[in-house]
């Protein structure tokens, strides 16, 4: 019973002890059930601080973890091994981070079955600090489909009304790529006989230089696991569950869908695509490169011409994941870490627009752009808040997303495995496009003439006001981070950089 | 000597007015409740500019102290990635410090004119609170300016760039829920978001720029300054294509920054905002940061004078098509939108012939009497609000008047402007003789310089610039006898009233350095030609020239100026000639109108540029997107191919076999309790689709069971 001990097992599993706790309290005492949540995923937030104060950030390799049998049959080796390097340990952090403000973010909009929502809440931050920290491929698949059933309730039971199909689109969609995943996660375990991520990495090469796996099966195992993750991510064209279950989903679920769970997908990628098929990713790179381009520019096309706010940020999504990807197969350093710290970046310029839309949502329920309209001048600081958050969505130097996007283009321009600058050069005009969507969303929302919404609202007796101090201190830390990450990335860098470098002079490069 | 002197105070100039907008922020609302607190607010703004100023004097000192020599201040580090070293290093040269005291001197003027404007804007316009938004959005604009014309590096200036440009969109939609004329309209807005994308369009050639700049540069890899100009000669030996498509790139920034032909069409939108604000942001400072650009990049362009070619042509050709706009226009602002576009069209030109120190001086010249003249144009604007509202309070005018929406800024409702607004006037008239490049004012001395140039190096660019010069003088007699000359048109131009000292003693200082300006860099002497020779070294062209134009009295050349003279008088002397001997009325049209006929459509209509954007692009942009997003995405790929092709054949399946084949007990238990728990937990009566998810995963387990079937027998 060490491995309990451990504190990256502590980190994960920490939330179990909320969950617990949540159990004994009456449904009906609706704040102690909030505090209680709010409390043990602060704990958690903490825990992945005391993780980061023991993460040593010039070591490259894996750290934290140790790997204890778990599951031995019939030669199998089943590990259980969490481990946290420089691909991961930022993006526990996001999760130890978004989870709490998600939570605050429900105070007053979740009234109904608060102690289900709460329970579920826990039980996703479980699995997604699983996901991030799983080093045995076999663990991270439980964690990975694990997720799926928190936040299927979550859209299912607190959504919009057509909860139930976005609920079970989401669900479905995801499990199909994971199928394909399993198969090849069977297929590689079987042919090096471990499930270990590092054992993988170590075995694997001596497999391809053998001939045991045939240049060819490289490419479809590494197929295999695109299709989990890119469903996840979601590349285009496999974006068609996000923007449903963005709509349906409620705000802290939308939060958490957009800030954390699509990052599994482009995290899975960095962990298993690349280190454990390093030719077929090298071979893969201008496809994939393709396809991101392609997102990056529809994504934000298809934006611009949203009549509902919430969407509009859903496929706003697509063209910002694109990015990532374009990034992290530009396969070289700046594209890399560009493409870990736009992960965290989506998380936090998303995650805060989420967070305002839902803010507004609770005062007037509807996300429809057009009767919005002149809301700066109605509720100055609720403005000021979102201008921040979209100019940071829009990559504006001077904030975070500026330097995620600039380096991301800049290493893709030069990637060797894309071998073109033409994917970085016409992937910079979704910058301009990026200006158009999120430009039209604040105008039409927040400047011009006040909007029919806010007569109406009137009419049923309470005018529309400001963001209260809870609702500023929800996503104050946001904007704490959207100024720094943009003005001082560096230590943000710092933790990332001695990983990804090891990673890049591991590959085939041509 | 000391190393680096006053070095280590240039992160002020941004901390400076930072702190002011920071100060204004946290106090400005208490502010506002006190009886003083709109001076109070104006104080500190004007005092973060101001102390900009005292850095950038002291910085300036700095430099030629050191004979020149640049000085940097390194505040920290910005973005570090393998290659890619980036800091946030302030570079102080003759060409930095030189921007910085036009940004900061002409900025600080203009804050303290903005205190007496805003003032009234705030009132006229029915909302007192937002007097405090504009000094913070101003305070940023100066710390944004400053990051722009500092920076040792290409993306350092491209965040004050970008800074800049977000600037522009605050204070273009400073009245962001209403149009020019206070009516409740999208106008304003529009107009700001026009000006942000067209400059991100700008943004994106300066981008890709960098992005070859970075990699194709040999294996420096870097975007510092003097790293790239080190490295770019012997690219320039063996593969010129790649400098060529830098400098190129990098003019479509410029094109977007300074509105240049065919970026140009934010601008005269951008008169939306506050008057101030057309002075400091849309005439004097920001937009001729592309200026700045290519001046701080002659190194390159001085490579390819292919490039530079392009250049000199783009801003000439942009100089002569906004002048004959200019001249089509009644809205006292649009005049000098447009000639500002002409005006930085010279500049482009200068810059791109090589002659830098030319487009320099224009630059500051220009940043006086262009900042005089704007500044003054919202004086006589709020001169006629004045009128305006002592005639709706005073019962005057007729009653049928009182629903028709007055427009301040038309030239058509002014007239005889001179009696009532004596002091605007003639700073007015300071500020038109220096923009006419009329002897000795300032603008004579920098257009001179430029003209002189082209005539020496392109012949072409020196008849366009030659041509847009006489237009310039026209435009501006025409608007100077339309504005303070004749009678009034309107009654509230004939009871328009003066404005208060706080707004015309800084007019009066730009008056001085409009009249005085020239001599920063008077023939023989070439005081500012020295200073920035530190930074930017001339090339001489050995071009051979016309033996009329080798004449030179201490590289003046009397024909050249004594054409433009003769143009300029001749200009305005049949300005004179339509406007002025028999002046317009009431209700009269452009007497222009009748002899030009469709020539003068065409200006008065700006030649429809922007309805062929609208219809070639911004449309288009719309439908595809539209057509995207309606058809292909949600109509094809998300209804029929995923809802009907998909799940339809699921469920059509599930429902025809495997309903009947398969055992259903063990299968999918794990799918009814999903759905079961679903159905229990949501306690809704919605019917769940249970077959749905039912089939799915039995189909997807069954999959898997014969596929791994397949690998573990195979």
């Amino acid at each position: 019973m060490e491995f309990l001990s451990q504190p990256l097992t502590l980190l994960t599993f920490f939330p179990l002890l909320g969950v617990l706790a949540l159990a004994f309290i009456p449904s009906e005492r609706k704040n102690l059930l909030r505090w209680t949540a709010l409390v043990t995923t602060l704990v958690t937030f903490g825990l992945s601080l005391w993780v980061l104060s023991m993460f040593n950030a010039s070591d490259p390799t894996l750290q934290l973890g140790k790997a204890y049998d778990w599951i031995t049959v019939a030669g199998w080796n089943i590990q259980y091994h969490l481990g946290v390097d420089g691909l991961s340990i930022l993006l526990v952090l996001l999760t130890g981070f978004l989870t709490p403000i998600s939570i605050l973010s429900t105070w007053t909009a979740v009234e109904e079955r608060v102690k289900d929502f709460m329970m579920f809440f826990l039980l996703l931050e479980v699995g997604m600090m699983g996901v991030f920290l799983a080093q045995d491929l076999f663990l991270f698949y439980i964690f990975w489909e694990f997720t799926l059933v928190p936040m299927y309730f979550l859209i299912g039971i607190w959504g919009g009304p057509r909860r139930i199909y976005a609920a079970v689109k989401f669900f479905l969609y995801t499990m199909a790529g994971s199928i394909l995943m399993l198969l090849a996660i069977l297929f590689v375990a079987i042919q090096a006989g471990t499930f270990s991520v590092p054992g993988l990495i170590a075995k694997l090469p001596e497999l391809y230089a053998s001939g045991a796996i045939d240049p060819q099966t490289q490419i479809w195992l590494f197929l295999a696991f695109t299709a989990a993750f890119a469903i996840k991510v979601p590349m285009w064209p496999l974006h068609s569950w996000l923007p449903d279950a963005h709509v349906e989903a409620p705000t802290a679920g939308s939060v958490i869908l957009a800030g954390v769970l699509l990052k599994m997908g482009t995290y899975g990628f960095l962990r298993f695509n690349i280190p454990l098929f390093p030719q077929a990713a090298v071979q893969m790179a201008p496809w994939i490169a393709l396809f991101a381009t392609i997102g990056i520019i529809y994504g934000a096309a298809v934006s611009y011409a949203q009549s509902d706010v919430k969407k509009l940020v859903a496929y706003s999504s697509v063209s910002h994941l694109g990015f990532v990807m374009l990034g992290m197969f530009a396969l070289n350093e700046q594209g890399i870490v560009g493409a870990i710290l736009q992960m965290i970046n989506h998380g936090l310029s998303t995650g805060a627009l989420f967070l305002l839309i839902g803010m507004i949502y609770e005062q007037t329920h509807t996300r429809t752009i057009s009767v919005y309209g002149g809301l700066w001048k109605i509720t100055p600081i609720f403005g000021t808040i979102m201008l921040i958050a979209s100019l940071s969505s829009m990559g504006l130097p001077g904030l975070n997303g500026f330097v995620g996007e600039f380096t991301i283009l800049l290493g893709a321009f030069g990637s060797q495995a894309i071998g073109s600058p033409w994917y970085a050069g016409i992937s910079a005009a979704g910058v301009i496009m990026a200006a158009v969507y999120i430009l039209y969303m604040f105008q039409k929302m927040f400047l011009g003439p006040t909007g029919s919404i806010v007569e109406e609202v009137k009419h049923h007796g309470h005018a529309l006001r400001d963001l209260n101090w809870r609702e500023i201190l929800t996503v104050l830390p946001l904007l704490i981070f959207i100024f720094w990450i943009g003005l001082y990335p560096k230590p943000f860098f710092d933790l990332m950089a001695p990983t990804v470098k090891a990673l890049v002079s591991a590959l085939p490069l041509p | 000597m000391e190393t680096h002197g006053f070095a280590f105070l240039a992160p002020w100039l941004v901390f400076a007015p930072l702190a002011g907008l920071l100060l204004n922020i946290l106090l400005g609302g208490w502010f506002m409740k006190q009886p003083w607190g709109e001076r109070a607010i104006g104080a500190i703004a004007a005092t973060a500019s101001g102390a900009a100023f005292i850095v950038s004097v002291l910085l300036a000192y700095t430099v030629f102290a050191g004979h020149g020599e640049v000085a940097r201040w390194t505040l920290g580090q910005w973005i570090y990635i393998g290659d890619l070293k980036l800091d946030w290093t302030f570079r102080l040269d003759s060409l930095s410090t030189t921007m910085m005291l036009v940004v900061s001197g002409v900025g600080t003027l203009i804050h303290i004119y903005a205190i007496g404007y805003m003032h009234e804007d705030v009132r006229f316009k029915n909302d007192i609170p937002r007097y405090q938004r504009f000094f913070v959005f101003l305070n940023l604009f100066i710390a944004a300016m400053m990051i722009l014309v500092s920076g040792d590096s290409y993306m350092m200036l491209f965040v004050g760039w970008e800074g800049v440009g977000l600037c522009s969109f605050l204070l273009i939609g400073f009245w962001y829920d209403m149009d020019t004329l206070g009516r409740s309209s999208w106008a304003n807005s529009n107009a700001a978001k026009k000006a942000f994308i067209t400059n991100r369009i700008g943004d994106f050639g300066f981008l890709i720029a960098g992005f070859l700049m970075f990699w194709q540069l040999g294996s420096v890899h870097s975007f510092q300054f003097d790293q790239v100009f080190a490295a770019a000669p012997a690219i320039a030996e063996s593969n010129p294509v790649i400098i060529v498509l830098i400098t190129l790139f990098m003019l479509i920034g410029v094109a977007g920054k300074s509105a240049q032909i065919p970026l140009y069409v934010w601008l005269p939108d951008a008169m939306a905002g506050p008057t101030p604000v057309s002075a400091l942001i849309h005439a004097a400072t920001m937009v001729t940061a592309g200026v700045y650009l290519i001046t701080r990049s002659a190194p390159l362009y001085t490579l390819v004078p292919e490039a530079q070619y392009i250049v000199a042509m783009t801003g000439a050709v942009t100089a002569l098509f906004a002048a004959t706009i200019a001249v089509g226009q009644y809205d006292i602002k649009k005049v000098l939108a447009y000639s500002t576009i002409s005006q930085l069209g010279f500049m482009v030109a200068a810059v791109g012939m090589g002659a830098y120190v030319a487009g320099m001086f224009h630059l500051i010249t220009h940043a006086f009497f262009k900042a005089l003249l704007f500044l003054s144009a919202g004086s006589v604007i709020l001169g006629l609000e004045r009128g305006h509202h002592h005639l709706a309070h005073h019962g005057h005018g007729h009653g049928g008047h009182h629903e028709e929406v007055f427009d301040p800024g038309d030239m058509r409702n002014m007239g005889g402007l001179r009696k009532t607004m004596p002091v605007t006037f003639w700073l007015y008239m300071i500020g038109t003789l220096a923009l006419a490049g009329i002897f000795p004012f300032a603008g004579f001395w920098s257009k001179d310089e430029i003209l002189l140039d082209a005539a020496k190096l392109y012949p072409q660019v020196y008849a366009l610039l030659a041509i847009a010069a006489f237009f310039t003088a026209f435009y501006m007699g025409r608007q100077i006898w339309m504005v303070f000359f004749g009678e009034a048109r309107h009654e509230a131009a004939a009871h328009a009233v003066e404005s208060p000292a706080v707004m015309t003693v800084p007019l009066m200082v730009l008056a001085a350095l409009s009249m005085l300006g020239g001599a920063l860099n008077l023939p023989a002497v070439h005081t500012l030609g020295h200073w920035l020779e530190h930074t930017v070294k001339v090339v001489e062209h050995e071009a051979h020239v016309a033996p009329w134009l080798e004449l030179s009295w201490g590289g003046f050349n009397p024909y050249v100026a004594l054409i433009s003279t003769v143009a300029a008088l001749a200009a305005i002397f049949i300005s004179w000639w339509i406007y002025g001997r028999n002046p317009l009325k009431a209700g009269q049209p452009d007497p222009l109108k009748k002899p030009l006929g469709l020539a003068f459509t065409g200006m008065e209509n700006k030649w429809f540029v922007d309805e062929g954007y609208w219809f070639v692009i911004v449309d288009r942009y719309v439908d595809i997107s539209r057509f995207l997003a309606d058809k292909i995405d949600w109509e094809f790929w998300h209804d029929f191919v995923h809802d009907k092709v998909i799940a339809g054949t699921y469920n059509w399946l599930s429902h025809i076999a495997l309903n009947e084949v398969a055992d259903q007990k063990g299968i999918d238990a794990f799918a009814n309790f999903l759905g079961k728990a679903t159905q229990w937990l949501s306690g809704t009566t919605r019917k769940f689709q249970n077959g749905f998810v039912r089939s799915y995963a039995l189909s997807v387990f069954l999959g898997v069971v014969i596929i791994l079937g397949y690998l573990l027998l195979k």
